[in-house]
């Protein structure tokens, strides 16, 4: 299968506010994601991040603003969309081969010519072996692992992150940083990844998209400036640590996070 | 089957067998009237007295089982899908299903013999009417049990209704539905049974109430016994189909978890 292209993505001004909750989630949004980049969201709990991941998949329509996916306006979920959510949303009733066929299946797709991409990207992430496995025989992070697979089997131009490593334990979340960079560097698409972890954020982006609290707005952008592949050991650097500390000032400003009482 | 399933088998007919002899000992010790309480041995011989015959009225009955649990587990699941599906039928139909529901159904029954006649209509059709809320609800609890994520995958996936109900729906609600057969199963074999008082020449129920007619305890009992072991073959039979269908479900410890 030869790869797609990525998408370059445009949300300009957009707003979200949702009439039923009387909530205003996102407000005055504008950025530009060019195809094949890694971009972070980071911003505090219920900031809006979510929200504006959901408008690019076409789950959610923005109040006002517009985004387009490779120049078409969305209104909808776009071709090749592959999206990765916090709980891996695995089917329990089919097993691991099958599970990364969903996507194939749903567009009446060949199984056979997407079983040899399942095959390799499985390879990729370690599971080969795995296949027969049902979910609820895998570990956090081998059914995340496979969820992120599937958003990937059937060459996506754009990936969607939705918190995708919060529910995993901290040495896991590691591990699958390392991986998931590993798997960008290899397949090269468009990644928009929501995180809470000012780390996280940091260590995959090539820029990193600071939100402010609710309602969300753009705090700040940094250009994340670090060789890559990246190592886990570059979060002790000189360098990480004064993105790191340019963040939590920021969040600090907003009254996120307080030394004293 | 693993090796505790046939040690909790063993078990229970070993319970089972105990019964017996207490019921046989009991009789015997208290002189009981035989038309009371006929001892176990009394029942067993009158089955043998014409096996063939029993089990003839226990296939009729068997038949209208089978069929009325049929009915409602087809026309159960449509109802159940369109009651998911739009909005407008659950606040219309489901509310009707559930207030329907508390009607006595066994009350209805002599209307389905005034208006279906006395063949195997009726009987069919009470076994239906008592089954089928059980498929309903089962089943549409199963279809909206489906977590937000996974719908939002599928819309993500560009996934149609259809596409959607049947890949992803129709497979999360089955261990609910299995659940609901389990109920349903049990509750066409009363409906069965009713139907056949009410109004047969046939059927295990039939053999019950002319054997009541004559204080024909021990036969009474022996249908009794013939229509217990059919009941716990039916469900044992869902059990078989749910083990074969949802493999992958935690109700089914088929397998160990690697970690």
């Amino acid at each position: 299968m030869k790869a797609r292209p990525a998408a370059g993505i445009e949300v300009s001004a957009v707003r979200k506010r949702f009439a039923d909750a009387g909530v205003t989630a996102i407000e005055d949004i504008s950025l530009s994601i060019a195809p094949g980049e890694f971009v972070s969201v980071l911003g505090p709990s219920g900031c809006g991040k979510s929200t504006l991941l959901r408008c690019i998949a076409g789950l959610e329509t923005p109040t006002s603003g517009s985004i387009k996916v490779n120049g078409v306006e969305v209104s909808g979920p776009p071709e090749g969309l592959g999206m990765v959510f916090q709980r891996d949303a695995l089917l329990d009733w089919r097993n691991v081969a099958d599970n990364l066929m969903l996507p194939v299946d749903f567009r009446r797709g060949d199984r056979a010519v997407a079983r040899e991409r399942a095959a390799s990207l499985l390879a990729l992430t370690g599971l080969q072996g795995f296949e027969a496995s049902y979910p609820a025989q895998l570990s956090g992070g081998m059914r995340q692992r496979v969820a992120i697979c599937r958003a990937l089997v059937d060459d996506p131009v754009l990936l969607l992150m939705d918190e995708p490593f919060g529910a995993l334990d901290a040495l896991t979340r590691d591990q699958m940083n390392v991986e998931l960079q590993r798997m960008w560097l290899t397949e090269h698409k468009t990644v928009v990844f929501v995180t809470h972890s000012i780390t996280e954020a940091i260590f995959l982006g090539d820029r990193v998209v600071v939100f402010s609290p609710r309602p969300g707005r753009v705090a700040d952008v940094l250009e994340v400036d670090l060789l890559r592949p990246r190592r886990l050991a570059v979060r002790s650097s000189d360098k990480f640590d004064g993105y790191a500390t340019r963040i939590r000032t920021l969040f600090e400003g907003m009254g996120l996070l307080k030394e004293e009482a | 089957m693993k090796g505790g399933e046939w040690q909790g088998g063993a078990m229970a007919v070993l319970v089972l067998a105990g019964m017996f002899v207490a019921w046989e000992v009991a009789v015997r010790a208290l002189a009981v009237k035989p038309i009371i309480l006929p001892p176990p041995s009394a029942v067993f011989a009158e089955f043998w007295t014409g096996p063939a015959w029993y089990l003839g009225h226990a296939w009729y009955t068997l038949l209208v089982t089978l069929g009325g649990f049929g009915l409602a587990v087809a026309v159960g699941v449509l109802f159940a899908v369109l009651i998911v599906e739009s909005r407008l039928l659950e606040k219309t139909i489901y509310a009707l299903i559930i207030g329907l529901n508390s009607v006595p159904k066994v009350a209805v029954a002599p209307l389905f013999v005034i208006w279906l006649g006395t063949g195997v209509e009726p009987k069919i059709a009470i076994g239906f009417l008592i089954a089928v809320f059980a498929i309903v609800i089962d089943t549409v609890l199963g279809l909206k049990s489906v977590h937000p994520d996974i719908l939002d995958l599928a819309k993500s996936l560009r996934g149609g209704r259809l596409a959607t109900l049947w890949r992803i729906r129709f497979p999360c609600a089955l261990p609910s539905m299995f659940a609901g057969m389990k109920v349903a199963i049990s509750l066409a074999l009363v409906g069965a049974i009713v139907g056949e008082f009410v109004s047969s020449q046939r059927g295990l129920g039939y053999v019950i109430l002319s054997a009541q007619g004559t204080f024909d305890t021990a036969r009474v009992f022996a249908a009794i016994l013939v229509l217990s072991v059919m009941g716990v073959a039916l469900f044992w039979l869902i059990a078989w189909l749910e083990r074969l269908a949802i493999p992958w479900h935690a109700s089914q410890k088929e397998y160990t978890p690697t970690s």
